[in-house]
């Protein structure tokens, strides 16, 4: 269980690391969105493995019990991460739409002369 | 009532902006209204909160009334106090400067973003808990991507992917950062992670060592720390200029971050993390400052230059923050106040110059009111560059004075020292291409690399945007009169800092009631 979860969590972090280094908007992007998958399942693994208990503490009698609090992070992050995923997907587009080239890189600044202020 | 002002600031802009998006879409006058009385009405709130905080006095606001370990708390102290002031007055100049040059009209709901970027900056200056640190970096961040592509612009949007990318990188590092934390700790307030970080034995700390460098490098992100860097120059050099004028507090969050967490959680004399941070800190800043000077001196576009005269002021306001003593904190905290209001003003001033001559740093035509826009421009680059009138020389000082008994003191002294003259030598180059130089030209010459006229430029030259620029002006001449007054609350705030036993005991007081 721990070395499946942390072996998932290492190799979608790998993999996105890879992604992003390949200076395309699109694998870029989906780079960032395996991170986010890694750091989810990272922060579900905070609160330690436990499999099949309540997120509930027992008053009268010593259960098991699965730590509640990473699963709000966790479900936090989903949201953040997921709203700037589209925002970073936007504006990439717009790059690519106006300059015709889904290189992250800015391009030299040979010109400036067809931009404007 | 009184003690829900705490929340005002970030409730305030948080209703202020939806209802700008939902009810006043396609009314501009009204936006503006609205948009400016909420700043206004901050500023009112945010002095008011300073002058509660002033005392010493800790005060804490638990969100839903739930106690302090278990829910999120936001507490103000006189270094949160100090921060949204500043927020609040320097977003005012910027407003007005916005209004008045007419950026707000060349693009959609640059006031609602306006206002969502100040409720993010606002709530990560007051908020108690490490995970809504987090999330108030978020809202800031998804504003601040919105203004930052405000108007558009191939290049824009260009160094826009660049900005949200190299940001959601450093998001997610912060997750991992806190997760460990969380891990090792069970807990993401701020005053419990102190408690429990200083019970835990100090064989067991490789994996709250881990946590602590991981958050210290999102901060390091945020606060352009020189090796993560590289988002800035592009970024603020091709964002709006006024909004790159607001940008300027936003290095300052991840320098506020580095204060507290490093000061209140893995304080000084934190044995697990001891040694961690001032070993890197120091030397990343001596060159973060190197870099931006050089920067300064090399930049062909008037963004650019604005944009590395920042990551200079950032270089030296980190160098006294690295040094984690009480002294050097006074004097940071001096300093940072001061690069706000004068790295703001040189991008207003920019902004300037850019909309009459384009934004190469060439020999051009003089421009209408260059008389003005120059003697603005030399206060802007004075007061960056810590000449004497003005406060950047106070502030350089007091970090100089602060940083000669520490063990790098020569290498502090000849970086501050080298880097000013090279920042003042760079921007008296700038200086005398823009406003001196033109005045040989032949009329009729017509340069290829310059730029067409802009043509929303008005018949008759707004006032607004001269009025928020001295308005900047003159808060950094205010600074410089009542550097007295100012440095005793610095020193009264570095003091709070370094005792951080009361901000502790007041945060999780209640629960042991």
């Amino acid at each position: 269980m721990e070395l499946l979860v942390a072996s998932a969590v290492g190799i979608l972090t790998a993999a996105g690391v890879y992604l992003i280094l390949r200076r395309r908007s699109f694998p870029v992007i989906l780079g960032l969105s395996l991170l986010t998958y890694a750091v989810n399942v990272f922060l579900f693994a905070t609160g330690r493995l436990v499999t099949g208990a309540p997120p509930i503490l027992n008053k009268y009698e010593e259960v098991a019990y699965t730590d509640p609090l990473p699963q709000a992070l966790v479900l936090t992050a989903i949201v953040i991460s997921f709203g700037m995923t589209a925002v970073v997907v936007m504006i990439a587009l717009g790059a690519y739409l106006s300059s015709r080239d889904d290189a992250t890189a800015m391009p030299v600044e040979a010109d400036g002369a067809e931009e404007e202020a | 009532m009184m003690e829900h002002l705490l929340i005002a600031p970030v409730v305030l802009p948080a209703l202020v902006a939806p209802f700008i998006i939902m009810v006043l879409r396609h009314h501009l006058d009204l936006q503006r209204i609205f948009s400016l009385a909420s700043a206004v009405l901050l500023a009112g709130v945010t002095l008011a909160l300073a002058a509660q905080a002033a005392d010493g006095t800790v005060k804490v606001y638990e969100l839903g009334d739930w106690p302090a370990p278990f829910g999120i708390v936001l507490v103000l102290d006189r270094l949160s106090a100090m921060m949204i002031v500043l927020t609040s007055l320097l977003a005012l100049p910027v407003l007005l400067y916005a209004i008045g040059s007419g950026w707000d009209t060349r693009g959609s709901n640059f006031h609602a973003l306006f206002q969502f970027q100040l409720m993010g900056i606002m709530g990560a200056f007051l908020t108690g808990d490490a995970f809504n640190l987090f999330v108030f970096f978020e809202v800031l961040l998804i504003a601040s991507y919105g203004l930052m592509i405000h108007s558009g612009g191939t290049r824009r949007f260009q160094a826009g992917v660049q900005y949200v990318v190299f940001n959601l990188l450093g998001s997610t590092l912060f997750l991992f950062a806190l997760g460990t934390l969380y891990s090792v700790t069970g807990t993401l307030n701020m005053a419990d992670l102190a408690v429990k970080v200083a019970q835990i034995p100090a064989e067991d700390t490789a994996l709250l060592r881990v946590g602590a460098v991981m958050l210290l490098l999102v901060f390091a992100i945020k606060a352009s720390l020189l090796p993560l860097h590289f988002w800035l120059p592009s970024a603020y050099a091709n964002a709006p200029m006024p909004v790159a004028a607001l940008f300027a507090i936003m290095t300052k969050v991840g320098a506020y971050s580095i204060l507290r967490i490093y000061t209140l959680v893995f304080g000084p004399e934190v044995e697990a993390t001891a040694g961690l941070t001032e070993s890197w800190l120091l030397p990343a800043a001596l060159l973060t400052l190197g870099a931006g000077a050089i920067g300064v001196l090399g930049s062909k576009k008037l963004g650019r230059l604005a944009a590395f005269g920042a990551i200079a002021s950032m270089g030296t306001l980190l160098i006294a923050i690295s040094l984690f003593t009480q002294t050097a904190a006074a004097a940071a905290l001096y300093y940072l106040v001061h690069s706000t209001l004068a790295a703001a003003l040189l991008f207003l001033v920019a902004d300037l110059v850019m909309e009459r001559q384009g934004q190469w740093i060439l020999p051009q035509l003089p421009m209408p009111q260059t008389g003005l826009i120059s003697a603005l421009f030399f206060a802007a680059a004075i007061a960056l560059a810590g000449m004497p009138p003005l406060s950047g020389f106070l502030g350089k000082l007091l970090v100089l004075d602060a940083t000669r008994g520490a063990a790098l003191a020569p290498w502090i002294w000849g970086v501050i020292l080298l880097g000013s003259l090279v920042t003042i030598i760079g921007m008296a180059r700038a200086g005398s291409l823009l406003f001196w130089k033109g005045h040989g030209l032949p009329p009729e010459d017509t340069d290829t690399s310059a730029e067409p006229p802009v043509d929303t430029l008005p018949a008759r030259p707004a006032q607004l945007p001269f009025v928020a620029c001295f308005g900047l002006l003159g808060g950094l001449v205010a600074l410089t009169v009542f550097a007295g007054p100012a440095t005793r609350y610095a020193e009264a705030t570095a003091a709070q800092l370094y005792a951080p036993s009361a901000y502790i005991d007041t945060v999780l007081g209640r629960t042991a009631e």
